[in-house]
C-alpha cells in the first residue's frame, strides 16, 4: 500500500486555501489519516499557488513527490497542464476548471497559452483521465473551487470521500449567507457528470 | 467551526487539523510563555498572526512585532533576565541581523528560560538564500532541537521550555518551511499555568551579566560546561531515537544504518517503509550538541552508516570526528553529488541518495524533467499596486546605463520583466549603501536604488545617515505603501498602527537628507520628473513614492463595504491601436491579450483603480463612472 496523493494548484486569489481546507476536513471525516501543506510566501495575486494533501499512514512528509499525484485538482488550465506534466502519477486523474489566467510571458508574446487539447494529450501519455469543469452562469468566479469539489464528489476518486461528506464539510466551512449559492454550484457540477 | 483564536486559549486539551506554525503558537500559550517577540518573515508569519489574533483580554502573554530581529531578540532576552519565560521567532536570515546579541546569550543565566524559533528555508522557497542555521548553534553554544512535523514542533517546544527553564539557557527550535506549513492532526495539552506573575525578578547576583575582561572566561567556562551537560542528556533522551522499521537484519552480510534528522529523516523513513529495506534509522531530535555516545554506539553496531542531511555537512563532519576519536570500525558514507547539498530533500531525493550509496538495495527514481514548452508563470505585483506605477514612471527617467540596485520587499519583483529594474540584491536595507559604494569615483553612470517603508525602519536608517552625511551621489526611492506587504501586511512602525505616526520628511531632514521630493505613485508624470530632478542633483537625493498597498486596501474595502463595486477598466476597441503599452510595458495582470490581437480586461483581476488609464498612448483605456456613463 502507498499513500493517495492529491495535488491542488491554481493562481493566487482563486480560493485554493478553502478548497484544500474543505477537502482535508472531508478526508478526516471519512476516517483517513492525512498530512498536507499549503505554499505560502511569494503567493501574490497572479503567482502560482499550490496545496498538497496526502492520505494514508504511509505519508510521513507533507508534499506530494513529483510524478506521484494520484489526483490533480486545478483551478486554471495552464496550471492544470503544468501539474499534469510534472506531478501526475501514471493513470492519475486531473479535475480542472477551464478558466484562463494569462501569465506575463504569454501577454508579452514570449510564450503561448495552451489549448485544452494539449492537456488531454499530456494526460493520455500518462494513461490518466481528465475531468474538465466549466459551468454556465457561475455568478462569482470565486465559487469555481466549489464546482471542482462538486465534480470530485461525483467521480468518487477519493476512497470514502462521498458527496455527503464533502457537502457537510462545505456547510461547516462556509458562512451561512454564502452557503446557498455555493451548494447550488456544488450540485450543478456534480450533476453534469451524469450527462457525459 | 470554532475560531482559531478561541482554540488557542482553550484551557482544556484538544486536538485538530492544524499547521506547524499554529501548533507552536498553542505551545507558547499552554506552557505559560509570557513575552513573545518577532519580526515578520516567511516561513513563520502565521505564528505571529495566531498570537496576534487572540483578544487582548484573553492573553496571558505580551506579544510584539519589534522593529527588527535584533531588537526582538533583545526584548525577549531582557524579559527572561527578569524571570519571564520568553520566545523570539523569525525567519532564517533574521538570525544574521540578531546575531550580535545572540552570541552573548549562552554566557548569561537566563532565569526565566528562552526559546528561539528559527524558520529556516531549505529550497529558498521565500528567502534570498537557504543558509543553514545549524552553524549558528555551534558558534553561539546554544542547543538546537529540530522537529519533523507539527506534532513534534508542539512537543519539542514544550521540551525546549522545560530544559531551558531548568538550565537557564536559551534553546533553538529550528523549524523548516515545510514543518512550519505542514498540516496534520495535532494533540494539544491543556493550559497548565495560572495567572502570570509579573514581579520583576532581575538580580545582578544571578550574573555576572557584563562580559568584560575578567568575566569573559568564567562565563565561557560555564557555557561550555552547560553544553557538555546537555550532551549527556541527549545520550539518554527520547528526542534522539533509533528506529528499525524493517527489523535489523544484515543485508548481504552487512548491517546498515542511516543517521538523519527532522523532515529529511521522515523522507528516509518513507523510503525504508516503501522498500522494506532492512536499514535502521537514527533520527536525531537534538542536532546540537550531538549525542556522541549514542551515535558511536549506533555506528559500532553497524558496518555501514550513511549520514543523510539537508544543506551543509554539519552532522557528517561531527559524526566522522566522533567516530575517529572512538576508533569505531564502521564505514561512514555521505552525500557525494554537489546538487544534493542544495534544496529540500523530499522522499524522491533521499531515495536517489540511498541508491547512489547502496545501488543493490535501492533503485533511483525515474527522473522527471518538466516540459520546457509550458509557459512559466512568475509572481507579480497585484493589480493596482503602487509599485507598478512607480516602476513604469521611473523607467522613463533613466538613462540606459543607469545602475539600479534592488532591495527587499514586494518591489524586489521590479527586477523581472517588463520593468527590469534592480540589478543587485543582498539583504534588507542594503540597497542605498551598496549603491553608495557603486557611486564612488563614478562620474559617468547614475546609480538609483529602492527601499521599502518597513525596511527603512528595520535597517535603513544607519545607511541613510551615512549616505546623507557623506553625500553619496545616488538617488534613493522610498517605496512607501504604508505596510509590510510582502510578508502579509504586518503593521509598519510610523503608519499609526503601532504607536504614533512618524512623518518621514522631517525625520529624513533631521538625519541630514537635503534633497527630498514626494508624490503619490499614481501621478506617474510627476514621479518621472522627480526622478529626473533627483538624478540631476549632485549628491544624495531621495524621492518618496507613495501609494497604499492595494491588496490590503481592497481587502479592507470588501470587508467594510461588501456591496461596493468599483467599475472595471475597459478597452475601447475602436480607439485601441494595438501598441500593447498596457500589456507589455505597464504589465498589469488584468490585461489579457487575445488570439486575434485584441486586448481585454479581466473582470476577475481588475480592481478598478485606474492607474493604467494614463499609460495608453492611444487613450483607449477608460473606466465608467461609479454611477454609470463615461
Ligand atoms: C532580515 C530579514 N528579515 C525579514 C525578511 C522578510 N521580508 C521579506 S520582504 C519583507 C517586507 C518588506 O516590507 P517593505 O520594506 O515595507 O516592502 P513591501 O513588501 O511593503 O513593498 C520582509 C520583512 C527578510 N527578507 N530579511
Amino acid at each position: 500500500m502507498s499513500s493517495f496523493n492529491i495535488y491542488m494548484c491554481g493562481v493566487g486569489g482563486q480560493g485554493i486555501g478553502m478548497l484544500a481546507e474543505v477537502l482535508s476536513r472531508a478526508c478526516l471525516d471519512a476516517g483517513h489519516k492525512i498530512m498536507g501543506c499549503d505554499t505560502h510566501g511569494l503567493a501574490q495575486r497572479g503567482g502560482i499557488v499550490v496545496s498538497h494533501l496526502r492520505i494514508g499512514v504511509e505519508a510521513r512528509t507533507p508534499r506530494v513527490p513529483d510524478g506521484n499525484a494520484n489526483l490533480v485538482i486545478a483551478l486554471e488550465r495552464l496550471e492544470a497542464l503544468r501539474a499534469a506534466d510534472a506531478m501526475l502519477a501514471n493513470s492519475g486523474t486531473v479535475i480542472y476548471y477551464d478558466t484562463i489566467y494569462q501569465p506575463i510571458h504569454v501577454r508579452m508574446g514570449k510564450t503561448s497559452y495552451p489549448e485544452a487539447d494539449a492537456l488531454e494529450e499530456k494526460v493520455k501519455t500518462r494513461g490518466g483521465k481528465v475531468e474538465r469543469v466549466q459551468l454556465d452562469g457561475i455568478e462569482d468566479p470565486r465559487m469555481q473551487n466549489v464546482a471542482l469539489l462538486g465534480r470530485l464528489a461525483a467521480t468518487g476518486v477519493v476512497e470514502g470521500v462521498s458527496a455527503q461528506i464533502i457537502e457537510q464539510a462545505l456547510r461547516d466551512a462556509l458562512p451561512a449567507k454564502a452557503l446557498g449559492a455555493n451548494l447550488a454550484v456544488f450540485e450543478q457540477a456534480a450533476e453534469k457528470i451524469d450527462q457525459q | 467551526m470554532a475560531k482559531l483564536k478561541d482554540m488557542l486559549v482553550k484551557r482544556e486539551s484538544w486536538s485538530d487539523l492544524i499547521m506547524g506554525n499554529y501548533a507552536v503558537a498553542r505551545a507558547m500559550i499552554d506552557t505559560g510563555t509570557r513575552v513573545i517577540t518577532t519580526f515578520p518573515g516567511s516561513p513563520t508569519p502565521e505564528i505571529a498572526a495566531a498570537l496576534d489574533s487572540v483578544d487582548r483580554d484573553k492573553r496571558d502573554y505580551y506579544f510584539e512585532y519589534s522593529t527588527n530581529e535584533k531588537v526582538a531578540l533583545e526584548v525577549a532576552a531582557g524579559a527572561s533576565l527578569n524571570g519571564h519565560l520568553s520566545t523570539v521567532f523569525f525567519k532564517s536570515v533574521g538570525l544574521n541581523v540578531a546575531s550580535d546579541s545572540l552570541i552573548q546569550l549562552a554566557l548569561m543565566e537566563l532565569i526565566g528560560g528562552m526559546v528561539i524559533i528559527l524558520g529556516d528555508d531549505p529550497g529558498a522557497n521565500s528567502s534570498q538564500n537557504e543558509q543553514d542555521n545549524r552553524w549558528f548553534a555551534r558558534m553561539s553554544y546554544i542547543p538546537m532541537l529540530e522537529p519533523a512535523n507539527p506534532q513534534e514542533a508542539y512537543d519539542m517546544y514544550r521540551e525546549a521550555v522545560r530544559l531551558s527553564k531548568e538550565r537557564r539557557i536559551p534553546i533553538f527550535l529550528r523549524m523548516t518551511t515545510h514543518v512550519c506549513h505542514a498540516r496534520e492532526v495535532v494533540k494539544f495539552n491543556g493550559i497548565e499555568t495560572g495567572a502570570p506573575d509579573w514581579t520583576p525578578g532581575f538580580d545582578a547576583a544571578n550574573g555576572p551579566y557584563v562580559p568584560i575582561v575578567s568575566a569573559v572566561f568564567p562565563l565561557k567556562r560555564k557555557a561550555l560546561a552547560k553544553l557538555a551537560d546537555f550532551e549527556e542528556l541527549g545520550n539518554e533522551c527520547k528526542l534522539n531515537e533509533a528506529l528499525a522499521p524493517n527489523g535489523s537484519k544484515p543485508v548481504d552480510g552487512k548491517r546498515l544504518g542511516v543517521i538523519s534528522s527532522a523532515l529529511v529523516a521522515m523522507s528516509v523513513l518513507e523510503n525504508l517503509e516503501e522498500t522494506r529495506a532492512s536499514v535502521d534509522l537514527l533520527k536525531l531530535g537534538i542536532t546540537y550538541p550531538l549525542p556522541r555516545k549514542m551515535i558511536v554506539e549506533f555506528l559500532a553496531d553497524r558496518d555501514e552508516v550513511l549520514v543523510l542531511e539537508e544543506l551543509d555537512s554539519v552532522l557528517e563532519n561531527e559524526i566522522k570526528a566522533a567516530a575517529w576519536d572512538a576508533g569505531v570500525d564502521c564505514k561512514i558514507l555521505s552525500r557525494k553529488d554537489r546538487e544534493d547539498f542544495m534544496g529540500e530533500l523530499g522522499p524522491r531525493r533521499t531515495m536517489k541518495i540511498l541508491s547512489d550509496v547502496w545501488p543493490s538495495i535501492f533503485d533511483a527514481p525515474a527522473e522527471i524533467v518538466p516540459s520546457k514548452e509550458i509557459s512559466p508563470r512568475l509572481p507579480q505585483m497585484c493589480p493596482g499596486c503602487g509599485h507598478r506605477s512607480a516602476f513604469h514612471a521611473i523607467r522613463k527617467a533613466l538613462e540606459d546605463d543607469t545602475i539600479t540596485v534592488a532591495d527587499i520587499g514586494c518591489h524586489s519583483l521590479g527586477f523581472m520583466p517588463p520593468y527590469n529594474m534592480g540589478e543587485v540584491l543582498f539583504s534588507m536595507g542594503h540597497g542605498l549603501s551598496t549603491a553608495s559604494g557603486l557611486s564612488i569615483g563614478n562620474d559617468t553612470r547614475k546609480v538609483l536604488t529602492f527601499i521599502g517603508d518597513s525596511t527603512l525602519i528595520h535597517a535603513g536608517l544607519p545607511g541613510i545617515v551615512n549616505a546623507a552625511n557623506h553625500d553619496h551621489n545616488i538617488t534613493l526611492v522610498l517605496m512607501d505603501n504604508g505596510t509590510t506587504a510582502m510578508t502579509g501586511h504586518q503593521p509598519r512602525f510610523g503608519s499609526g498602527e503601532v504607536g504614533d505616526k512618524i512623518p518621514f520628511v522631517p525625520l529624513l531632514e533631521a538625519l541630514g537628507v537635503k534633497f527630498i521630493r514626494e508624490t503619490d505613485t499614481y501621478k506617474q508624470a510627476t514621479l518621472t520628473q522627480h526622478i529626473r530632478d533627483a538624478n540631476a542633483h549632485k549628491g544624495f537625493a531621495m524621492v518618496i513614492a507613495r501609494h497604499p498597498c492595494m491588496l490590503k486596501f481592497t481587502r479592507k474595502q470588501r470587508k467594510d463595504m461588501p456591496d461596493l463595486k468599483m467599475p472595471n477598466v475597459r478597452v475601447d476597441q475602436e480607439k485601441c491601436e494595438r501598441i500593447y503599452e498596457c500589456v507589455a510595458e505597464f504589465g498589469c495582470p488584468s490585461f489579457q491579450k487575445n488570439e486575434d490581437g485584441s486586448v481585454t480586461v479581466s473582470e476577475e483581476l481588475c480592481i478598478g483603480d485606474g492607474s493604467c488609464l494614463q499609460t495608453c498612448p492611444a487613450q483607449a483605456l477608460w473606466r465608467p463612472k461609479p454611477g454609470g456613463g463615461k
